[in-house]
């Protein structure tokens, strides 16, 4: 198979194979099952996120909600289960916060698809509204003692395993919710007609209205869908740390985003992979977690996942443009 | 067609007013299953409101639409597009994103109330329609990387995927070269030998006229004209849409002591144009012509640097202009109105005001505050000396027509008072009055002494306009003619040799 070296997926997996090439020779324990879990761990609740944010991008739109949407949801489920239930198995505080979820997507929903609003403004808005009902109304103390279900989940471990050299790993359960959410997802995208539909409006929305595509349809569905994903990955993530923080997640979104432009989706709309979102999540949490190794202070992080987010949309971008000058 | 078979869509009697001012009044014809009919009329003539009816966006205030026989009530876009009725836009309305396959097969797909999507049945509905017309196009590439002749097969099929009846073709011509326009001819008859219908909506119909049966020309809302389609041609086509004759008499000859006021010396750019060598004399018109591909867009664009040739070089009034920096070429007094005004011309969303007062910013601004009672004085008075017909002059310049946009671009360089103008493809997407409009201008600078060069493949546009006319082929001029002495089939066979 031909390597396509304009596209942004080849160049993200070559930097990923770089860094990681760079970081066993300078330390050769980095090839371990430990830097695996521990990568595969941390692209858990991003990799959720950022499979949402895709949702969003090629609808043509963007969510900078999200984040705010999963804390809503994660604090209000271990709240109300504390309060209300605090023995109900952990399905059922995962079902209330996407349930939770849900709910505050189609208030985006209704605002973006009813209205007719620009996306970024209203999610801008929500973001800070969510947040904000949350912090004033539901609470603003950490909450340590997770109801029984959220706490059960978070010791369910799929791999566990030591080290030659003593030191363990494991790997939880939560990653196959990652990979069920990017089975979902890619179905929807690729074997259904509103996954379809989902990509015509992204590449454009008057020829969508034209082909007769309920375009208001479409976009409710994506927001209350990104809600369910945001409420999912915040009950996982506060299962997984075993506190609920109202003060988690929120400020997340823009690297999540930022993995996904890495992976090639356009802001535009229209385009964009699972793969290469995948890829660029990868490459932010191998970033974040091993910068170390290859010998760059950890200061140094969000420096090198600026520069990574530069190169990897801008050389791209400047083959395009390089192409499009020769063309004329 | 037997007299007893009723047409596959008659209209009778249509009309539609818009707040108080009448777009369509009392405007009738047939369409049979088969036949090609040319709808003409300029903007505004109520052309696209008729299109609007049949699509079904619209309702006629009176009139019936009947589709075989039948006539119908309310139409709205679900029950035109089942009844048959497709409309191609100017714009395609394909998602450039997807594959060719899936815009073809789309509609069907969302018709058929599919739940799941499935590739190959796609791809294999997208195969059968682009048999079905006959083209050879990879159904699994994405339409953005498509030229413009083949997304508009790519919207020709997806209409015939979908059982188009008859497919209403918008400007369906003005994005393609020659030789496309002949491919899209094949293809319209071996659709009418289908049984499918095509009603052309052009200002620019000289070029359909051989494979229509029908001619329908809309004036002002009215059909002034209707006829079989071998009793017209350009002319009387012209004659009917804009209701006068715009036979355009030649300049008056030049001046024989007139200054040369240009010198373009062996101007050379590989792959572009080859010692290109010529003079323009004050109040000259000289046209500039050759096929797609000469070169004569590279030698615009050089002359007002936007292109940089490698050798040459160009004086204005004795004194030499720097090459390849348009900055420089402004303000030596070289003006360039572009082909594509749209996308290089103009600040679309701007006001008109504002697209001509840009102009002049620098001569405003002279003591680093703008003086803007001044500026738009200026600008309101060149818009008004070239009849700009715009509601309010602060209105986005994109509300005009093509014409008038034309006109707002001219007045931007008239208003810098260039001495040198250098209009490429002036009149290319305006109707026919306008570009009578557009030439008498051109006379007029030209009579007050502007040198101008006219860069055009239209050529009735250039005998109209030009003292000499230049023709390029393959980067070199290779003809001088003399714009009285030369015939248009002469120009013709000098261009194509």
């Amino acid at each position: 198979m031909k390597i396509d070296f304009t596209r942004n997926e080849t160049l993200v997996a070559l930097i990923i194979l770089g860094f990681c090439v760079i970081a066993a020779v300078s330390d050769p324990r980095f090839l371990s099952m430990a830097t695996l879990t521990d990568l595969l761990r941390g692209g858990i609740v991003m990799g959720i996120f950022a499979v949402a944010a895709l949702l969003v991008l090629l609808s043509g739109g963007i969510d900078v909600s999200f984040t705010a949407v999963a804390a809503f949801a994660m604090y209000t489920t271990a709240m109300l289960l504390n309060t209300l239930a605090p023995g109900v198995p952990w399905p059922v505080a995962f079902a209330l916060a996407m349930s939770i979820g849900a709910a505050l997507g189609a208030i985006n929903g209704i605002l973006i698809a009813g209205f007719g609003l620009p996306t970024l403004i209203v999610t801008l808005g929500t973001l800070s509204v969510f947040r904000g009902f949350m912090l004033a109304f539901i609470g603003s103390k950490q909450i340590t003692t997770l109801p029984e279900g959220m706490r059960e989940f978070g010791r369910m471990m799929m791999i566990r395993g030591t080290n030659a050299d003593g030191s363990f790993y494991s790997l939880h359960w939560a990653f196959a919710a990652t990979v069920l959410v990017v089975v979902v997802t890619w179905f929807l995208l690729h074997r259904t007609l509103l996954g379809r539909q989902i990509f015509a409006i992204g590449g454009s929305e008057e020829s969508a209205r034209r082909i007769g595509i309920n375009v208001q349809a479409v976009q409710f569905f994506v927001y209350v869908y990104v809600g369910v994903l945001a409420g999912l990955a915040g009950v996982i993530h506060a299962s997984m740390a075993r506190v609920a923080n109202p003060f988690d997640l929120v400020g997340l979104e823009l690297s999540v985003i930022a993995a996904v432009v890495l992976g090639g989706a356009r802001l535009a709309g229209g385009y964009g992979t699972l793969t290469g979102t995948l890829l660029g999540v990868a490459l932010i949490v191998l970033v974040r977690n091993s910068l170390i190794v290859i010998g760059i202070p950890n200061t140094w992080q969000s420096i090198a996942v600026g520069v990574l987010i530069l190169i990897g949309t801008g050389v791209p971008a400047w083959q395009a443009k390089r192409a499009a000058a020769r063309a004329s | 067609m037997a007299p007893d078979t009723p047409p596959l869509i008659a209209l009778d009697g249509l009309t539609k007013t818009y707040s108080g001012i009448t777009a369509l009044a009392d405007a009738g014809f047939t369409i049979a299953a088969g036949e090609a009919v040319c709808l003409a009329g300029e903007n505004g003539s109520g052309k696209s409101t008729l299109i609007k009816i049949l699509a079904g966006v619209e309702q006629p205030d009176r009139g019936v639409v009947r589709i075989g026989g039948v006539a119908q009530g309310a139409l709205n876009p679900r029950l035109s597009a089942a009844a048959g009725i497709m409309v191609i836009f100017q714009d395609f309305s394909l998602f450039p994103n997807l594959s060719v396959a899936e815009n073809i097969a789309f509609s069907i797909e969302l018709g058929q109330h599919r739940k799941l999507f499935n590739a190959a049945r796609v791809r294999e509905v997208a195969l059968r329609t682009l048999a079905r017309v006959g083209v050879d196009i990879d159904p699994n590439v994405a339409v953005e990387t498509l030229s413009v002749a083949h997304k508009q097969l790519v919207a020709i099929c997806r209409a015939l995927a979908s059982e188009a009846r008859l497919i209403i073709m918008d400007e369906p011509t003005t994005a393609l070269t020659e030789r496309e326009v002949r491919a899209l001819l094949d293809i319209i008859r071996r659709l009418k030998a289908d049984g499918v219908a095509v009603l052309f909506v052009s200002h620019k119909l000289a070029e359909v006229l051989e494979v229509c049966e029908k001619v329908v020309v809309l004036r002002n809302g009215r059909k002034v004209a209707e006829g079989p389609a071998h009793e017209f041609d350009a002319a009387s086509l012209t004659r009917h849409m804009t209701g006068r004759d715009v036979a355009e008499q030649p300049p008056e000859p030049l001046d024989p002591a007139s200054p040369v006021l240009l010198q373009v010396r062996g101007l050379t750019k590989k792959g572009a144009f080859d010692a290109v060598t010529f003079d323009l004399r004050a109040g000259e018109v000289l046209g500039i012509s050759g096929l797609l591909g000469s070169g004569r867009t590279a030698l615009a664009k050089a002359l007002f640097g936007l292109v940089a040739p490698e050798a040459g070089r160009i004086d204005l009034g004795g004194e030499a202009v720097k090459l390849g920096d348009p900055l420089a070429a402004a303000t030596a007094g070289i003006g360039y109105v572009p082909e594509d005004r749209l996308t290089e011309g103009l600040f679309l969303t701007q006001s008109i005001l504002r697209n001509v007062a840009v102009g002049r910013l620098e001569a405003h601004g002279s003591t680093g505050l703008l003086d803007l009672k001044a500026m738009w004085g200026e600008a309101a008075d060149w818009l008004g000396r070239l009849s700009v017909k715009a509601a309010r002059p602060e209105a986005p310049v994109r509300s005009l027509s093509g014409g008038n946009q034309q006109r707002v671009v001219l007045a931007r360089w008239l208003a810098r008072g260039p001495r040198v103008l250098v209009l490429n493809g002036p009149s290319v997407g305006v109707d026919v009055g306008s570009k009578s409009d557009i030439h008498r201008i051109i006379r007029d600078l030209s009579a007050q002494g502007l040198g101008v060069i006219v860069i055009s493949d239209d050529l009735p546009e250039l005998l109209a306009t030009c003292h000499r006319i230049l023709v390029m082929k393959a980067g070199r001029i290779t003809d001088e003619l003399s714009g009285s002495a030369t015939s248009e089939t002469d120009l013709a066979h000098r261009l194509a040799s």
